[in-house]
């Protein structure tokens, strides 16, 4: 239990995908001007890593991994450079899934994160999960622990950054560094912040 | 020929007027994390101009033939397969670098710029001109990780492509490294500045502030 816990904790801060990694910047970028919209883009992002992240896991341990496929009483054979194209294709597959699923049986919620779903298959957060998934060569439990805790840290660094945001537009900026100048230097400040939990150890 | 002047501008067009990482905010995730170093930073570069320009030109050839609905799976399957022929030539060819890049060689498939680019530009355009726009908009890329990467090795371990430049003061030298600039938090300051130059250099690619502070000293300031 206690190692699921500091997994998470070390996947929401010390390892954040967004400010330590610099995953799913274009988005985290664009979308921070309003804290509503960073609230609605954080939350889809963290619900399609819960999901993918842990799906990504199943099909490379049972298909793609080397020797995986034994069970088919095929052995020999290594598929693991297929891995990017499976991810990414996995992953525009889910959100496909999940953007029809939603409008069914959630529309309330559909229209909440309609706009931002398409928007989630080329973030390189998500697909960044995925490979640190399977570079750390996670097993499903913790690769389910790791999609939660990434996508909350992702969901946390883009809200914090709107808040940040909100304020800044009332300030006066020096010419030319107004608009995205300013903001990669107060993602970086923040950054510097979340670095202070590198030293936490559980 | 018109040809010509059209391959100039397209070529040069995207290194500053046009960059893509600082002002068109595209593939900024990379441009981030991989240039503490040059070296992984130039491996970077070329990878990424390679699948950008061969990606546009194989896109743009099979343009008619897409059905609109389900065009960008058609593009992420092409850039996938490039990517992975890059990986794997890394992998053969250049095994430490590739360690080092680890994830962010597959994080080419959601850059922003290979996808930005087929879908702006080589749906629209014949196949040489769409391979063109690739290697420019690469090259913009390029220059931008070049020169954060100058930055970062130069001040954060003293050495440019593994050369050292400034003896360190641990072997007797007298420059003392400045760890921040190995750290994440230094790619996003140098890029913010990196910003701010480009844009005193061409004031055109200034953005509007949403707010402007009121100019009270003139008198009627204030009408509410």
């Amino acid at each position: 239990m206690n190692e699921y816990v500091s997994l998470f904790i070390k996947a929401v801060f010390v390892e954040n995908l967004a400010l330590a990694f610099f995953l799913g910047m274009c988005t985290f970028l664009a979308v921070s001007k309003k804290i509503s919209t960073a609230i609605g883009l954080g939350v889809a992002v963290m619900v399609v890593q819960v999901i993918t992240v842990p799906v990504n896991n199943l099909v490379y341990h049972t298909l793609l991994k080397e020797d995986a496929l034994s069970w088919l009483g095929i052995t020999g054979v290594d598929l693991s450079f297929l891995v990017l194209l499976s991810c990414i294709g996995m992953i525009a597959a889910l959100v496909q899934i999940l953007e029809m699923i939603l409008d069914k049986f959630f529309p309330t919620l559909f229209h909440a994160l309609g706009v931002f779903l398409p928007l989630i298959t080329v973030n390189c957060a998500i697909l960044g999960g995925s490979l640190f998934m399977i570079e750390r060569d996670y097993d499903f439990t913790q690769s389910v622990v790791y999609g939660v805790g990434s996508g909350f840290g992702w969901a946390l660094a883009i809200t914090v950054m709107a808040g940040v945001r909100e304020k800044l537009k009332y300030s006066d900026i020096p010419k030319g560094l107004e608009g995205l100048g300013i903001t990669f230097i107060s993602a970086g400040l923040m950054s510097l912040g979340f670095m202070a939990f590198s030293g936490i150890q559980l | 020929m018109s040809a010509d002047i059209d391959t100039k501008k397209i070529l040069t067009e995207p290194l500053v007027n046009n960059n893509p990482i600082t002002l068109q905010v595209l593939g900024i995730c990379s441009a981030l994390a991989v240039t503490s170093q040059m070296s992984t930073s130039l491996i970077m570069a070329v990878a990424l101009t390679a699948v950008t320009a061969c990606s546009s030109a194989a896109i743009s050839s099979i343009r008619n033939h897409i059905p609109g609905s389900i065009r960008i799976i058609v593009q992420m399957t092409i850039i996938a397969s490039l990517v992975i022929v890059v990986d794997q030539i890394l992998k053969a060819f250049a095994y430490e670098i590739s360690k080092q890049l680890s994830v962010f060689v597959g994080l080419i498939i959601t850059n922003c710029i290979v996808m930005g680019r087929a879908e702006a530009y080589a749906m629209k355009n014949p196949p040489m001109a769409s391979f063109i726009d690739g290697i420019g908009n690469g090259a913009g890329y390029s220059l931008i990780l070049i020169i954060v990467a100058f930055f970062r090795e130069l001040f954060g371990s003293g050495k440019l492509l593994g050369i050292e430049i400034f003896p360190l003061t641990k072997d007797g030298g007298w420059y003392d490294p400045n760890g921040l600039m190995l750290l994440p938090p230094s790619a996003f300051f140098i890029i913010g500045l990196l910003i701010w130059t480009f844009r005193q250099w061409k004031p055109g690619q200034n953005e509007k502030a949403d707010f402007k502070i009121m100019d009270i000293s003139h008198g009627e300031g204030g009408h509410h």
